[in-house]
C-alpha cells in the first residue's frame, strides 16, 4: 500500500522543513521544469483535472475545476490564497504538512498560482499555530533568497509574492469568505455566495483558495501525472489522502493512505482500540460530519463515495474514533459547546440556534432533561439547516441529530434516570 | 504608546498588504500591541486605529470577534487548556481539574500573584497529541498529571519556553 507517500513523504527526514533537504529530496524540480520548459497552465489545469483530487479541507471540490473558473485577461491582481486555519476538532493534518514539508505547501502554491495567473498570495495561518507559522515564514524566507518568490522567478516572466496572514482565533476564518473577510483586517463573518471567490474574492480581485494538503499534492501530481496519482485511489476518489486518527485508538497519528482503504485497516493502523473496549461510533471527517455507527465503520472504506454511502462525508479525513466507556451525551454535548463558541454571529438560526441546542444537551446530560427534548432537539435542528450564509450551522446540527438516530435509548436513559446509562472510565 | 520594536513589527506586516489596504495589517498590529503591553485597552486600540488610519470601531469589531486578544488583564502565563472532543475523549477534563487544584484557581481566575491564568479553549488543532495545551507560543501535547506538574514547576521557576 502506498503509505504517507505524497504530502507525507518527508516528513521521518531530518530538518526536512529546510529548502536544501526539501531540494535534494527532488523539490522544486517540478517548478523548474513548469517554468524554464516552459509548460502550458492550460496543461497544468488539464492534469489537475485528470487527478481526480478533490479539495482536502472538507468540500471535496475538484480542485482542477476550480482552478479552471479563474477568469483570464482581467485587469488587477488576481489573488491565490490557501487555508491553513485548521480548527475543526479532529483535525491536525496541515499543521504536520506546514511543520515537516512547508516547501511542498509553496511549490505547489507556486504551480498554482502560475497556472491561473496569480500575483501575490497569502497563507491564512490560525493564531495559535505559532511553530506552524514560524516554520512557514522561515521557508519563505529561504524561498525568497533563493529566487523562488517574488519577481522574475527563475529569470522567467513569471512572478509572484506569498505572505503569511495570522489569524487570532475563529474557527469560522476557515470558511473560505470569512477567510478573505479576515485578510481584509475586518471580523471573519462569511459572505453571500454569488458572486464566488473567482470573480470577486480577496479585495474583490478573482481569487481561488484552496487547502494546505491539497497545495501539498500539487507538486507530484504535475511530476508524476495526473493518471498516476488517480490511480493511487480509485475513480471519483483520486490519490491518497491523510487521516488524523484521533480518540480512543493506542497509536494516534496522521496516516496518508489510498483513497479507498478500509476502515478497519486505518483503524489497525493506529494502533487499534484499547484493550477491553468496543468501537461505538466514529466521526469520520470531523465534528461537522455525522457520526456513523462502529459496526457500519467496520465494513466502509475510506473515500468520498463510500463515506457518503454510510450517511456521512469525509470531510478534512479527521477520524474521531469513540469507543464504548464514553457517554454519547457527554460527547456530544461538548460537540455542540465547541459550535455556540464558533458562531460567528451573523445568521440568527445559527447564532441562537447553536446555543439552543447545546442548552439543551447540557440540561438532558446534567440530569435535568424533559420528555419532549429529543424531539425539540430534532425540531430546532430542522429549522436551523439550509437557512444560515454558511455551512457551520449546518455542521453543528450533524452531530446532535447523528447520534439521537443512532443512540436514541442512551439519551432516553438519561431523561429518564437523571443519570448517565454508561459509567466513564479512564480515558 | 508602543515599543519601537513593536512599531517596526507592525511596519513589517503593513507592508505585506497593498497600499490602499492598510486595514489588513490590523490583525497583526492588535497582535503586537497586545505582546507589549500586556493587554488592549480602549487607548491601545485607538492608537492601532490612528496608525492605521481606520475608524476606532474596527479595531474594536476585531479586538472582540477574535479569541486570541485579551480586553483585560491576564497572567504572564496564559495556560490554555483544550477541553474540544478529541482532548475530551483522551481526558482533557482530568487534566483540567489537576491544574485548578495546582493552581487553587477555577477555569477563567487569573491567581493572585498574577503568575498564571488558565481558560478551557476549544480545538487548537493539535488532537493527536490529545490532551494537550497552551501556554504562550508553546504547545504542550499527551499531557499527564506528573507532566503538568514538571510543567507548572518549570514556569515558576521563572521559564517561559519550558520542554
Amino acid at each position: 500500500m502506498w503509505v504517507n507517500g505524497v504530502t507525507l513523504q518527508n516528513r521521518g527526514l531530518e530538518d526536512s522543513h529546510r529548502l536544501a533537504v526539501y531540494e535534494a529530496s527532488g523539490g522544486y524540480r517540478t517548478l523548474r521544469e513548469v517554468l524554464l520548459r516552459p509548460v502550458a497552465p492550460e496543461q497544468i489545469i488539464t492534469e489537475m483535472k485528470k487527478s481526480g483530487l478533490r479539495g482536502r479541507g472538507g468540500a471535496g471540490f475538484p480542485t482542477g475545476l476550480k482552478w479552471s473558473f479563474m477568469p483570464k485577461g482581467v485587469t488587477g491582481t488576481k489573488y491565490l490564497l490557501c487555508n491553513a486555519d485548521e480548527g475543526e476538532p479532529g483535525t491536525c493534518k496541515d499543521r504536520d504538512i506546514m511543520r515537516y514539508d512547508p516547501h511542498r505547501l509553496i511549490e505547489g502554491m507556486l504551480i498554482g498560482a502560475y497556472a491561473m495567473g496569480a500575483r501575490a498570495g497569502y497563507i491564512y495561518i490560525r493564531g495559535e499555530f505559532v511553530e506552524p507559522i514560524q516554520l512557514v515564514e522561515a521557508a519563505l524566507a529561504e524561498a525568497y533568497q533563493a529566487g523562488l518568490l517574488g519577481n522574475h522567478i527563475l529569470g522567467t516572466g513569471f512572478s509572484f509574492d506569498l505572505y503569511v496572514h495570522r489569524g487570532a482565533g475563529a474557527y469560522i476564518c476557515g470558511e473560505e469568505t470569512a477567510l478573505m473577510e479576515s485578510i481584509e483586517g475586518k471580523k471573519g463573518q462569511p459572505r453571500f455566495k454569488p458572486p464566488f471567490p473567482a470573480s470577486y474574492g480577496l479585495y474583490g480581485q478573482p481569487t481561488t483558495i484552496n487547502n494546505v494538503e491539497t497545495f501539498a499534492s500539487v507538486p507530484d501530481i504535475i511530476s508524476k501525472g495526473g493518471d498516476w496519482f488517480l490511480r493511487l485511489g480509485k475513480p471519483n476518489n483520486g490519490g491518497t489522502k491523510i487521516f488524523s486518527v484521533t480518540g480512543h485508538v493506542q497509536r494516534p497519528g496522521n496516516y496518508e493512505v489510498p483513497m479507498g482503504t478500509p476502515f478497519k485497516d486505518l483503524l489497525a493502523m493506529a494502533g487499534g482500540l484499547f484493550p477491553e473496549r468496543k468501537l461505538k461510533a466514529v466521526i469520520p471527517g470531523g465534528t461537522s460530519t455525522p457520526m456513523v455507527a462502529g459496526e457500519v465503520m467496520m465494513d466502509t472504506t475510506m473515500d468520498y463515495d463510500a463515506i457518503s454511502k454510510a450517511g456521512s462525508a469525509l470531510g478534512a479525513g479527521s477520524v474521531i474514533v469513540i469507543d464504548d466507556s464514553v457517554c454519547m451525551v457527554k460527547t456530544v454535548e461538548r460537540i455542540a459547546r465547541f459550535y455556540m463558541h464558533e458562531s460567528c454571529g451573523q445568521c440568527t438560526p445559527c447564532r441562537e440556534g447553536m446555543g439552543w441546542l447545546w442548552r439543551v444537551m447540557h440540561r438532558i446530560e446534567h440530569g435535568q432533561g424533559r420528555e419532549e427534548d429529543l424531539q425539540l432537539l430534532l425540531d430546532v435542528g430542522a429549522r436551523i439547516e439550509g437557512r444560515t450564509i454558511c455551512a457551520l450551522a449546518d455542521g453543528g446540527v450533524a452531530p446532535v441529530v447523528s447520534s439521537i438516530r443512532l443512540f436514541r435509548s442512551e439519551y432516553e436513559y438519561h431523561i429518564q434516570h437523571k443519570r448517565c446509562l454508561v459509567t466513564m472510565g479512564a480515558g | 504608546m508602543l515599543s519601537e520594536q513593536a512599531l517596526a513589527e507592525i511596519a513589517r506586516e503593513r507592508a505585506k498588504y497593498p497600499e490602499d489596504r492598510a486595514q489588513s495589517a490590523l490583525l497583526a498590529a492588535l497582535r503586537i500591541a497586545q505582546e507589549d503591553q500586556g493587554f488592549l485597552t480602549t487607548e491601545v486600540m485607538d492608537y492601532i486605529a490612528l496608525l492605521l488610519g481606520i475608524e476606532p470601531i474596527r479595531a474594536y469589531e476585531v479586538a472582540t470577534f477574535y479569541s486570541m486578544y485579551d480586553l483585560q488583564p491576564v497572567g504572564r502565563h496564559k495556560i490554555c487548556v483544550c477541553g474540544s472532543v478529541s482532548c475530551f475523549l483522551r481526558d482533557s477534563d482530568r487534566i483540567i481539574a489537576h491544574l485548578e487544584d495546582q493552581l487553587g484557581i477555577k477555569v477563567g481566575e487569573t491567581t493572585p500573584d498574577g503568575l498564571f491564568t488558565l481558560q478551557e479553549v476549544e480545538c487548537l488543532g493539535a488532537c493527536l497529541g490529545a490532551p494537550m495545551m497552551q501556554v504562550g507560543d508553546r504547545y504542550y501535547e499527551d499531557l499527564t498529571k506528573d507532566r503538568v506538574n514538571g510543567i507548572l514547576a518549570a514556569l515558576r521557576e521563572g521559564g517561559d519556553d519550558v520542554g
